[in-house]
Formats: C-alpha cells, structure tokens, sequence
C-alpha cells in the first residue's frame, strides 16, 4: 500500500530539484525509455531509509560532475506502481529492486545498480561508482 | 531523508546470505535477527547444486544483480544458520 503523499513528496523533490524528471505514468516511462539515442539514467527511488536514504543525495553528488547522462528520470517504487512496473518491464532479466539506478546507452542496459550495491554504503560511495559510469560512457560537455 | 527503524539491528534493511549448515543458501533483506533465527523479506531459496549451481556460483551470480524473490517473508531458525553476511560485500563479477 503507498505511503502518504505528504510523507513522499520530499522524497521526489529531493530528486526533481535537482532536474531530475518523475515518471508518474507508464506513458511517462514509455516517452522516456523509448528515446534510443544517448546516455539515460533511471532512478528506481524508494521510501526505504536504509538505501535510499544514500541513493538520492548519491545521485546528486553524481549528477555535479563534469560528464552526466543525456537524460535523467525517476519512478517511485511502491508509489507510482504502474510506472514502476513499466520501468522493470524494459529490464526484465534484473531482479526487482528499490532504490536501484539503470544506466542505458542508446536504448541498450549498459550498468545496473542494485539495492545491495547501495545499502551500508554513504553517498560519496554511491556517487563515485556512478561517476565512472558517466565517465566511461557520457561524453565530455562541449566547451561554451 | 528517508524512514529508519531505530529499534531494529544493525542488519535491518541490508540485503543479506544467510548459508545454512545443511544444503540450503538463502539471500534477502533482513527485517531484524534476534535468539530465534534471522527474519527476511523478499527471500530466494538455492539448493546446492541446483541448476549445476554450488552455493558459490549462486552467490556469485546473486551478487551481480540480486534475486528474483520465492518467498515474500521468510524466518530461518538460528540453529540452521551457519553464517550470515551482506550480500553487497561480495565482490561483483
């Protein structure tokens, strides 16, 4: 059964301040996970203290790095239910996970980051194994 | 920010192995461990050898991504368990 709202929403502000895009629908997941082109990154988030309590400031540390996904978007596990299941339906063969982090290169699951790779872990930990994601795979921002 | 359960052990919340001293390996998240045994939600259960897969290999294998869950909770009996570590510390392949 999902939590309040009054209780989620700092939760996903924590996220959408930072331009992280929600995924309230399975629409929503749809229009995002079906742009094949570039580097995407989905935040499964998470009520959960334990992990996601790391996995959402991780995600921020991650994101002031210099190289970062083309897109970046989130769905609420055990909240917004249809979109969440619609997210694990394009990474069927990952078991399901909250707080977890997909990485996708031009459509293709390229890095997964389970709950157990975030749990006990603070968020500089969870922030440095993203960053070598976005280094091996972002491109470098074109100088302005 | 994020919920915490402050009455709960130091294992509340992580995902963990629970080897047992029979044939049975079991990986989920811990919800509290006290004299009766270790209490686990979303549990996968691997026999040794089962799919030609040792307790290792299936340790291994769960390392990468996790499990897929066979049961939702799940109390295993302490005189059943012989060890019992994070599943995150297990080095990824």
């Amino acid at each position: 059964m999902p939590y309040s709202e009054l209780l989620v929403r700092p939760m996903r502000e924590e996220l959408s301040t930072i331009g992280v895009r929600e995924l309230r629908t399975p629409g929503d997941v749809d229009s995002f996970l079906n742009e094949k082109n570039g580097t995407a990154m989905l935040v499964v988030n998470s009520v959960c203290g334990c992990a996601a309590g790391m996995a959402r400031p991780g995600v921020r540390l991650a994101l002031e790095g210099e190289r970062r996904p083309d897109r970046v978007a989130s769905v609420f596990a055990g909240q917004d239910l249809d979109a969440t299941a619609r997210a694990r339906a394009f990474m069927a063969d990952i078991p399901p996970s909250s707080p977890s982090i997909a990485f996708f290169k031009d459509g293709e699951l390229v890095y997964f980051m389970p709950r157990h790779r975030i749990e006990g872990r603070d968020a500089s930990q969870v922030a440095s194994d993203l960053t070598q994601v976005f280094t091996e795979f972002c491109a470098v921002p074109a100088a302005t | 920010m994020g919920t915490f359960h402050q009455n709960k052990g130091e294992l509340h919340g992580i995902t963990v192995i629970v080897d047992t001293t029979g044939p049975e390996i079991f990986v989920g998240r811990c919800d509290d461990m006290d004299d009766r045994g270790i209490f686990l939600h979303d549990v996968d259960l691997h026999r040794d050898g089962e799919g030609g897969r040792s307790k290792d290999d299936y340790v291994k294998r769960a390392s990468r991504f996790g499990v897929f869950k066979k049961y939702d909770h799940l109390m295993i009996p302490r005189d059943r368990i012989a060890s019992v570590r994070r599943l995150g510390e297990v080095a990824a392949e």
